[in-house]
C-alpha cells in the first residue's frame, strides 16, 4: 500500500506576537530568526500513514512545494519514518493560492503513478485556510474523507475513524482516496529516531521543477489566484479591564463573587 | 434589472437545524444591506436566499424564513438523509449554476467544512476559511462591493483580510458563535421554493458505516453558557479537575488552550481558539492562559470574560472584563467556598442573604 502524505513547511506559528515580523507590501510573513518546521497537522497526516505502514506491509511518500530549504522538511519527514520524499521547486509556486498548489499537487501524483491514498494535514499552521486537501481530491476525483484522525483497511477499502460532535464516526471509502486529517490521542507524531535521521541523510531527494510537472509557471502563480490578500494587520485591542485588587486569594475571590452576583452572571 | 442573490447554506442533521445557520442568515441579511444603496442606484434588487439540502425538512425550510430569508430553495430527497459529501456538494453546484449568487456563507462545522471546499472547487470559485468579520465594500478596481473577508492568520498573531475579485460566488466559511443569533420573526413573508434533485446514491462515492456517540463523553463547549478554561498555567493535567469542580458549580464546562491539549491534559473536544472550537458563553472564566491570539479569537465574543493570571502583563487581560492578578490555586478554591457558602445558605434559609467568607 503507497500513501503519499503532502507537508507543508511553515514559520513556526507559535512565536510571540512582538517578534512577528510582517512585509506591509507583499502582504506576507517574514521568517527573521524564526525556526521552520513541518506544519502541525501535516506532521500528525505523516504519523498516521506511519501507523498504517507498520499494520499493513507499504510505502510512504512525502512530498513538499517550496524552496531548497524545504528539503528540512523533507529531511525530517524520512527520518520519522517516510520512505521516499519529492521536493516540488519552482519560485512561481510558492506565492499560488491554494487552489494552485492544488493544482501543482494534483500533477506531481500524477507524476508518481500508483498511490492507494493521499493525506493531507486539516489545515496549516500559518494561513489555517484548509483548502488543499479538499480542492486535491476534487481535481483527481477521489473520494474524500475529511477530519481523519486514523484508519485502517477492510477489504480493499479503507475505513477512516472521522470524530464528530459528541463522539465518532465510521466512514468507508474505495482506494485510492484522500484523506485530510485532524489530531487525537492516537496519532500524535512521533519524534525522529537517530537511525532514522542517518537513513534520512542517505536517502536522495529528488527536485521536481515546473516543466517535470509539465506545467506551466504562468497559469499557477500568484495571478492566477482566485483569491486575493486585500490587508494584514495587527488586531486592536480594546482593553477595557477591571482589576480585582485584594490582599488574598480569597478576598479577591470575595469581590469577583459579589461583582458577578451584581451582573446576575452568578 | 439583475438579482443580487446573497446566500446562506441552511445546515441539518436528522432533521435538527444547526443554530449556525440562523447566525449565517443573521449576518448575510446585514451584508445585503449593505449593497442596497449601491443597487438601487443601478435598478438592481438585493435577495437574502437560503439553501436547504436533507430529507423531510420542510419544517427546517420554514424556520429559515423566520430567521430572515427571503426564499429558500428546498432540495428534499432521500439522498440527503446522511450527510455525504459528494451528492451534497454537487447539487448545490447544480443550485449555485442556476441561480448564480453573489455571496455563499457555509458555517464552519465539521460538515460545513467538509462541504465549503468541494463547493468552491467544484464551482472553481474562491474560498475564505473560518472568517470573523464580514463586510461589502469598495475595493479599487472593482464597480460593484465585493465581500471583504477577515480572518486570523499565521498561528493567530494577525488578521487577514481577503477578496474574491472575479470569480462568484464569493465564499466564506464561519464558524459557529463568532456572529450573534438574529431575532426569530414568527410571521415571515418569504417563499419556499422546491428544486429538482439529480444526484442519484450512485453518486455516493463514501457509505457512513457508523456513527458512535458514547454516552456521558460527550461535551459540547460551542453552545455553552458559562465556560471555565485553563492553560499552560494549570502546570498539570489534575488542575482541570478543579476547574470542573468550578464548572460544575456555575452550571458550566470546562474549555482549554492548545497547550493542554497537546501535553494531552485534557481532550480536543474542550479546545478552544483557532484550531479548536470558537465560544460565545454569557460568562468565560479563564485561569493560566497567557492569551495567545491563537486563545483569544476563539473566545473574545464571550458576553463577560474573567481571566485569572499570575503575570498582570498577560495579554489575556486585554480582552478581559475583570482581572484577577492571583494564583489561580488560590483563587478557584476561595470561589468555590464563595459558592458552596451561598448555596449553603441559600437551602437554610433562602433569601437574598449576603454570604462572607
Amino acid at each position: 500500500m503507497h500513501i503519499v502524505v503532502c507537508l507543508k513547511q511553515i514559520i513556526d506559528p507559535e512565536i510571540p506576537p512582538h517578534v512577528f515580523q510582517i512585509d506591509p507590501v507583499e502582504k506576507k510573513q517574514l521568517r527573521g530568526r524564526q525556526v521552520l518546521l513541518i506544519s502541525d497537522f501535516d506532521a500528525v497526516a505523516l504519523e498516521v500513514a506511519l501507523q498504517l505502514k507498520e499494520k499493513v506491509d507499504g510505502k510512504v511518500t512525502a512530498i513538499t512545494i517550496g524552496a531548497a530549504e524545504a528539503v528540512e522538511a523533507l529531511h525530517t519527514a524520512l527520518a520519522m519514518g517516510a520512505d521516499e520524499a519529492v521536493l516540488i521547486s519552482a519560485p512561481a509556486f510558492e506565492e499560488t493560492d491554494s487552489f494552485g498548489k492544488a493544482r501543482i499537487l494534483a500533477a506531481a501524483l500524477h507524476k508518481l503513478g500508483e498511490f492507494d491514498g493521499v493525506l493531507c494535514g486539516r489545515q496549516a499552521g500559518d494561513v489555517e485556510l484548509g483548502l488543499v486537501g479538499l480542492f486535491l481530491a476534487e481535481m483527481l476525483g477521489l473520494p474524500c474523507a475529511t477530519l481523519v484522525a486514523n484508519m485502517e483497511p477492510e477489504q480493499g477499502q479503507m475505513r477512516f475513524r472521522r470524530p464528530i460532535e459528541g463522539g465518532y464516526e465510521i466512514l468507508e471509502t474505495a482506494t485510492p482516496f484522500l484523506a485530510t486529517i485532524t489530531n487525537d490521542e492516537s496519532n500524535v507524531a512521533r519524534y525522529a529516531s537517530v537511525r532514522g535521521i542517518r537513513k534520512a541523510m542517505r536517502t536522495e531527494i529528488p527536485t521536481w521543477s515546473a516543466a517535470d510537472l509539465a506545467l506551466d509557471p504562468a497559469a499557477i502563480g500568484p495571478e492566477t489566484a482566485l483569491i486575493e490578500m486585500e490587508e494584514l494587520f495587527v488586531p486592536e485591542g480594546d482593553i477595557r479591564c477591571e482589576f480585582i485588587v485584594g490582599e488574598s486569594g480569597s478576598g479577591k475571590a470575595r469581590q469577583l463573587a459579589l461583582r458577578l452576583r451584581e451582573l446576575k452572571l452568578l | 434589472m439583475t438579482t443580487r442573490r446573497f446566500w446562506a447554506f441552511i445546515e441539518q442533521e436528522e432533521g435538527h437545524a444547526h443554530p449556525v445557520s440562523w447566525e449565517l442568515l443573521g449576518v448575510i441579511r446585514r451584508l445585503a444591506s449593505q449593497v442596497r444603496e449601491e443597487a438601487e442606484a443601478a435598478g438592481d434588487e438585493v435577495v437574502v436566499e437560503g439553501v436547504l439540502l436533507g430529507h423531510n425538512v420542510g419544517h427546517i425550510a420554514q424556520e429559515a424564513l423566520c430567521y430572515g430569508a427571503d426564499r429558500v430553495y428546498l432540495l428534499d430527497d432521500p439522498v440527503f438523509t446522511h450527510y455525504r459529501n459528494r451528492p451534497y456538494y454537487k447539487t448545490l453546484e447544480e443550485v449555485a449554476q442556476k441561480h448564480e449568487p453573489e455571496v455563499f456563507l457555509i458555517g464552519a462545522t465539521t460538515l460545513g467544512r467538509d462541504l465549503a471546499g468541494a463547493v468552491a472547487t467544484a464551482l472553481r470559485t474562491g474560498l475564505t476559511a473560518d472568517c470573523t468579520q464580514l463586510e461589502m465594500g469598495e475595493v479599487k478596481g472593482s464597480p460593484q462591493k465585493l465581500l471583504l473577508a477577515t480572518r486570523p492568520a499565521f498561528g493567530g498573531n494577525i488578521m487577514a483580510t481577503i477578496l474574491c475579485r472575479q470569480n462568484r460566488p464569493q465564499m466564506s466559511s464561519v464558524r459557529p458563535r463568532v456572529f450573534p443569533m438574529p431575532e426569530r420573526n414568527p410571521h415571515p413573508q418569504g417563499e419556499i421554493v422546491r428544486e429538482a434533485v439529480s444526484v442519484t446514491e450512485e453518486d455516493a462515492l463514501s457509505r457512513i458505516l457508523e456513527f458512535v456517540r458514547p454516552e456521558g463523553e460527550s461535551v459540547n463547549i460551542e453552545y455553552a453558557d458559562v465556560i471555565v478554561a485553563g492553560g499552560r498555567g494549570l502546570g498539570t493535567a489534575e488542575g482541570f479537575g478543579l476547574l470542573q469542580q468550578l464548572a460544575d458549580a456555575l452550571g458550566g464546562v470546562v474549555g482549554a488552550s492548545r497547550p493542554c491539549i497537546d501535553a494531552g491534559w485534557i481532550g480536543n473536544a474542550h479546545q478552544v481558539g483557532q484550531s479548536g472550537q470558537t465560544v460565545r458563553p454569557k460568562l468565560y472564566i479563564v485561569a493560566g492562559v497567557s492569551g495567545a491570539l491563537q486563545h483569544k479569537v476563539g473566545m473574545q465574543n464571550s458576553d463577560f470574560i474573567v481571566a485569572i493570571n499570575t503575570d498582570p502583563d498577560a495579554p489575556i487581560f486585554d480582552v478581559a472584563d475583570v482581572g484577577i492578578v492571583g494564583d489561580l490555586y488560590e483563587v478557584i478554591p476561595a470561589m468555590l467556598e464563595q459558592l458552596a457558602a451561598r448555596r449553603k445558605a441559600r437551602g437554610s434559609g433562602g433569601g437574598h442573604q449576603e454570604v462572607s467568607a
